[in-house]
């Protein structure tokens, strides 16, 4: 067994056996995960042998214990190796978030945070909904409470890994009389879940996480449901940690991109000695869009981490930090195909065969799903409405 | 005391998925469609007709969380 890291001092450590994961056992599949769109298994069964499924369960329930800025880390680490991977790490640690943040003063979500540690399951979200779009603030399914019993139904265009998850947090009116934006969200365990697929995903990136759509029809008990509104979830949580996890994986991609430009760079750099090949120079260009990109991000992840730590729960819901988040959004999502397509010019014609060392394909073809995954025309529109009423 | 005026115009600029007759004055209004984006819309009404400006803070659920709650923050920027 590996040694558990619970604390800072250990998380180096961690970072190492990390960096081993991701080249022994990552890398060589990710070319093999996007080919057959399949599900990384090798990847997340070395993740769980390191217990990094509950990275962000507090160490007093069994978890690692770490903060939003050392998960923010592991996903960058792993956006190097394979940015499928690294997604769905990414979207699980979301919705471990959700529970952790949320509702771990109920008996129910204590135990099953410890059950999560001790089985290392993987957890799903069914936001988005057939007939509503990608607003994840409205809902068309509910809940409906028959004494200690639920069952729910959603219509889902995609339920990224459903397939593969232990359990899906689901979002849902909190009752058949609510309106659209009075929602909750309910934790459905796999045995209680009938999945019927809708969709297949056969997309240009991203092609391992598996996000298909599907029928869910679902069942539990009451105390699956989680305490407070979704609303107040989602402006704590969901937002700005989806956005926090993204930027870093996206960040990793980048960052691995540019290191395969470097290769090639060397090479020219061998060929001419003492020439500095124009390469180079178009290198360090990119390098400050990089750096932009990772100070952007690292200076949310600190925000966060400090309000979060100051316990106001006003804190999130203002605009001023709601946009800060979509900033971080629109801008890492933008940046990572700049990078991307800078590293490709430099690669030259290696990174654009695909049966190359330095291929950038599969690198260029998942940056592009950045923009898309809550689509940047949305967040943009709602940054506008929130400019009107965002005083100085 | 600004009750009646505020409920109008809820009924114009809120959107909210409920008829504002059937709410009472306590009635939470984030539970009956009114989300952080569509506040802004009626922020904007709630100043133009009583011309206030909110400040910063009282752009969340402790202003905007009832019709009562409005008006007593519209009462306390008017100074009356």
């Amino acid at each position: 067994m590996p040694e558990i890291s619970h604390n800072a001092e250990g998380f180096p450590a961690l970072i190492e056996r990390l960096q081993t994961i991701g080249r022994e056992t990552i890398a060589p599949n990710a070319d093999s995960v996007d080919r057959e769109a399949r599900f990384p298994d090798e990847a997340f069964a070395a993740l769980k042998q390191e217990k990094l499924l509950s990275a962000y369960i507090p160490s007093e329930l069994g978890g690692l214990g770490l903060d939003i800025s050392q998960i923010s880390k592991i996903c960058e680490i792993l956006g190097q190796y394979c940015a499928s991977t690294a997604m769905v790490y990414a979207m699980h640690q979301i919705q471990v978030g959700c529970i952790v943040h949320h509702a771990l003063g109920d008996d129910f979500f204590r135990s099953y945070a410890r059950d999560m540690v001790t089985h290392q399951y993987l957890l799903a979200s069914a936001t988005t909904e057939l007939g509503i779009g990608g607003d994840v603030r409205s809902s068309i399914c509910a809940v409906k409470v028959d004494g200690e019993q639920f069952s729910l139904e959603k219509q889902a265009p995609v339920i990224s890994y459903g397939a593969m998850a232990d359990a899906i947090l689901v979002t849902c009116r909190r009752s058949e009389e609510a309106a659209r934006s009075d929602q909750v969200q309910v934790l459905v365990r796999k045995e209680d879940v009938i999945l019927t697929q809708l969709a297949g995903w056969d997309t240009l990136g991203f092609r391992g996480t598996c996000s298909c759509g599907f029928s869910l029809v679902s069942k539990g008990k009451v105390e699956q449901i989680l305490p407070g509104p979704y609303a107040a979830i989602h402006s704590r949580t969901m937002h700005p940690f989806a956005h926090i996890v993204w930027g870093s994986l996206w960040l990793g991609l980048a960052t691995d991109a540019l290191n395969r430009a470097r290769i090639a760079v060397r090479a020219e750099a061998r060929k001419n000695p003492g020439v500095v090949p124009v390469s180079g120079t178009r290198l360090a260009e990119a390098d400050i869009v990089l750096f932009s990109m990772r100070s952007g991000l690292q200076s949310v992840v600190a925000d966060y981490h400090r309000l979060l730590g100051e316990n106001d729960p006003d804190a999130f819901s203002n605009f001023g930090f709601a946009l800060r988040i979509n900033n971080l959004k629109i801008s890492c999502s933008t940046l990572v195909v700049d990078i991307v397509s800078r590293a490709m010019l430099i690669c030259g014609i290696a990174g654009y065969k695909n049966d190359s060392k330095l291929s950038l394909g599969r690198h260029l073809r998942d940056a592009y799903g950045a923009s898309l995954m809550v689509n940047n025309d949305r967040i943009l529109g709602q940054n506008a409405t929130m400019q009107i009423g965002q005083r100085e | 005391m600004y009750e009646e005026k505020i409920r109008a115009i809820i009924a114009q600029h809120a959107r909210l998925s409920v008829d504002v007759a059937s709410l009472g004055d306590d009635s939470d209004l984030y539970g009956a469609g009114l989300t952080s984006l569509t506040t802004v819309n009626l922020m904007l009404a709630l100043e133009d007709h009583f011309n206030v400006e909110f400040t910063d803070r009282m752009l969340g659920r402790k202003t905007f969380g009832s019709i009562k709650l409005l008006s007593e923050a519209i009462e306390e920027l008017a100074g009356t």
